[in-house]
């Protein structure tokens, strides 16, 4: 079954065009792997994914799981089951960690027609799923965000998608600034998350990652087109001969 | 818009009266407009003694000489003094037979708040049922207060069971001279409660949960009067989250606190009138006056406010800090949406020795409001080792409102160590963006952040009021983005 359909998309951002054109096709279950130079268009993407104001589809169609996802809202969107997990994650002072998932999840669940889970239920949960993801107590205590470490901040987008179970990932370079440790307890989580009914799209410069998350399939993304399109190995390659290739040095 | 429909009525129903009615002391209303023959038809009709009644009266012939402050910044149609009543009796209302006969916006709300069936049917004033007495229960809260010796009852009540207290207390803090609003409640005042905590005393229960149960007319010249004697406690709740609609305009409160030695006063309050339709036509106008005497060494006093309603506030709860080691604070949340004006702030009067305040404001303004932080720390010349905080924080929603921070300081006194933290910040696109991506609606997001925002002074209102106060939050800012 198809998940992601993404036809001959065309965005500006600020009136200037940065993504001329892209085909992507992700079945469930795939984990597909987007690679490419600084400024290529790999966070634009997963913006447009998400659904953030100011990218403007001037061509082109998504579909999510057989719908239009342009027309969906962001709120709809991550109910129904888009999650991105940030390059640059927010903060938002006085909102505690605890506090903010619990609410994240229970409009989620509302939006979908569930139960909303109480707070001892929803503890409970929350526990078992930072536990392997070594997010303490103390970090769900605090405000989101505020004054996390780099690596704490990636964690905590992790322990998100983990709690909310997306039926797609996106993880815009969800291992920049983990250290050797960090990034194994990251790629665990996001390994323990694989399954038949859900796909994921990593985006990252670094083949390491990919040691850990292996990918289905890898793509080459450059000045706004998809320029190359392999097997893991072709992430192999890049680390060996970089990006001159595809142009990158015109960019 | 049917509230608005209810005021025209209600004045045309008092045109009615405008004359011929004026010696007829057992009529509702006091004839419209303000004179001597007012403030004695008042007193008159509470039976009041005659102190009472000069001291009113002296406080009326002051009045006529002051003019209207015009220093804050709000702005409105002139108001006529003369074009208004100033004293009806309260009316025995319809009560709706059960909630299926209420406006189902006002449920709407009430659930939105999460309030409980039972309480929502006494606010929306139904007819309580067999399920839930509120009679007995309001009887076992009066016994166990009683027990304690606390005195807790409507001031007219005070004036004459406990005339000594009254009259060594009332305008204490406020005298009937201090400002043109204060010195208009002092000759016309005609509800409001009186406190007196005895000495060594601890509160058995928080004064709020008595209001919850028995629902309380809220006048428009309330007059409330808290003592708390030697070495005693008391935290008292004043208004509901609820929202409030009421026929008068013009509101103008005066509280009075007393902390006497070793006392602790806690006083919170959540203020939600009704701000104005959308063009902010017919909003209540709160001009209040509220001081704490920390008149005893090592008192305290703790103003917390959450200020959602009124077309216009003008408020700025004070401590006097006269006992030596007595420490005030101030803890607020101003909210003003749509075309809402409000300019609130505190006062911190150092005059003792070794005397410490704390003020923690957080304005939020969205729509086309204006919200003002207006504080003054003044240091007498006598109290030494004087310390302040003040953090006011401004939070801005959409780009038609403003934010304004006017922060004064007098210190006559080298000693004193005073410090002052001030942030502006807007609701970032970014932010609301994270949060939708999680899948949180727009306005649940506002919600959210703004609630992060007031963190600190939401956690000093009551337990049971803080849950209820973060929904109103919200409420309080829907409509204000997109
Ligand atoms: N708001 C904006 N206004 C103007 N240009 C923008 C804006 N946002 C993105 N761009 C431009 O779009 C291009 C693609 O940016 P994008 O963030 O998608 O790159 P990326 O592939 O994620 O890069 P990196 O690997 O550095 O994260 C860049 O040239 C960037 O400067
Ligand atoms: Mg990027």
């Amino acid at each position: 079954m198809s998940m992601l359909e993404i036809k001959n998309l065309h965005v500006n951002v600020a009136g200037k065009e940065i993504l001329k054109g892209i085909d992507l096709s992700i079945a469930a279950g795939e984990v597909h792997a987007i690679m490419g130079p600084n400024g290529s268009g790999k966070s634009t993407l997963s913006y447009v994914l998400a659904g953030r104001g100011g990218y403007e589809v001037t061509e082109g169609s998504i579909r999510f799981k057989g719908k239009d996802l342009l027309e969906m809202s962001v709120d709809e969107r991550a109910a129904a089951g888009v999650f991105l997990a940030f390059q640059y994650p927010l903060e938002i002072p006085g909102v505690t960690t605890m506090t903010f998932l619990k609410t994240a999840l229970n409009a989620q669940r509302k939006a979908r027609g569930e139960e909303e889970l109480d707070a001892v239920r929803f503890l409970k949960l929350v526990r078992e799923k930072a536990k392997p993801l070594n997010v303490t107590d103390d970090m769900l205590k605090r405000a989101l965000n505020v004054g996390y470490s780099g690596g704490e901040k990636k964690r905590a987008e992790v322990l998100q998608m983990s709690l909310l179970e997306p039926s797609l990932a996106v993880l815009d370079e969800t291992d920049s600034g983990l250290d050797i440790d960090a990034l194994k307890t990251v790629a665990e989580g996001v390994n323990a998350l694989r399954s038949p009914e859900r796909s994921m799209i990593v985006i990252t410069h670094y083949q390491r990652l990919l040691d850990y998350i292996v990918p289905d399939v890898v793509h080459v993304l450059s000045q706004g087109r998809i320029v190359k399109t392999g097997g893991k190995e072709l992430a192999l390659e890049l680390e060996k001969s970089g990006y001159a290739e595809y142009g990158a040095d015109a960019a | 818009m049917a509230a608005v429909k209810e005021t025209v009525e209600t004045v045309r129903e008092a045109e009615k009266y405008k004359y011929g009615f004026f010696t007829d002391i057992e009529s509702e209303k006091a004839p419209l407009g303000l004179t001597e023959d007012t403030v004695r038809f008042i007193s008159a009709k509470k039976d009041e003694p005659e102190w009472l009644l000069q001291w009113r009266l002296d406080a009326f012939r002051r009045w006529l000489t002051m003019t209207e402050p015009t220093w804050a910044k709000v702005s409105y149609p002139p108001i006529d003094f003369q074009d208004a009543y100033y004293y009806a009796a309260p009316k025995q209302k319809v009560q709706p037979k059960s909630l299926d006969e209420v406006d189902p916006k006002l449920l709407e709300t009430y659930e939105k708040l999460g309030i409980p069936l039972t309480e929502q049917k006494m606010l929306a004033g139904v007819a309580v049922d067999a399920v839930f007495d509120s009679v007995s229960v309001v009887t076992t809260f009066k016994e166990k207060l009683a027990e304690a010796g606390v005195i807790f009852c409507p001031m007219s009540e005070a004036v004459k069971n406990h005339p000594e207290l009254v009259k060594k207390y009332l305008g204490s803090v406020v005298p009937t001279s201090d400002n043109f609003y204060a010195t208009l409640n002092s000759a016309v005042f005609s509800e409001g409660s009186f406190v007196y905590i005895p000495e060594s005393v601890r509160c058995p229960m928080e004064l709020s949960t008595y209001f919850r149960i028995n629902e309380k007319q809220t006048g428009q010249f309330e007059r409330t009067l808290i003592i708390a004697d030697k070495g005693s406690y008391v935290s008292y709740l004043e208004g509901c989250t609820a929202p409030q609609r009421d026929e008068n305009q013009l509101h103008a409160a005066v509280v009075e606190l007393v902390a006497l030695e070793d006392a602790e006063i806690k006083y919170s309050t959540v203020q939600n009138w009704f701000p104005g339709d959308e063009e902010g036509k017919g909003g209540v106008y709160n001009f209040v006056t509220k001081r704490g005497d920390c008149r005893g060494a090592n008192s305290k006093i703790s103003w917390t406010q959450v200020e959602t309603g009124s077309a216009i506030t003008w408020k700025y709860p004070s401590c006097i800090l006269r006992g030596d080691n007595s420490r005030g604070e101030f803890y607020s949340i101003a909210i003003s949406n749509g075309h809402q004006q409000v300019d609130s702030g505190t006062k911190m009067i150092h005059l003792g020795r070794n005397t410490t305040s704390r003020i923690i404001s957080k304005g939020i303004s969205a729509g086309k409001s204006s919200n003002t932080y207006r504080g003054l720390v003044s240091v007498h010349r006598k109290a030494e080792n004087v310390r302040n905080f003040t953090q006011c924080d401004s939070l801005l929603i959409g780009d038609k409102c403003s934010a304004h921070t006017v922060p004064y300081i007098e210190t006559k006194n080298p000693t004193a160590i005073l410090e002052h933290e001030a942030t502006t910040s807007k609701i970032s696109d970014d932010q609301l963006f994270y949060c939708m991506q999680r899948g949180i609606g727009e306005e649940e997001a506002v919600a959210l952040i703004v609630n992060g925002f007031c963190r600190d002074v939401l956690q000093q209102l009551p337990m049971e009021f803080a849950v209820e106060a973060q929904k109103l939050v919200g409420i309080s800012l829907e409509g204000s983005v997109g």
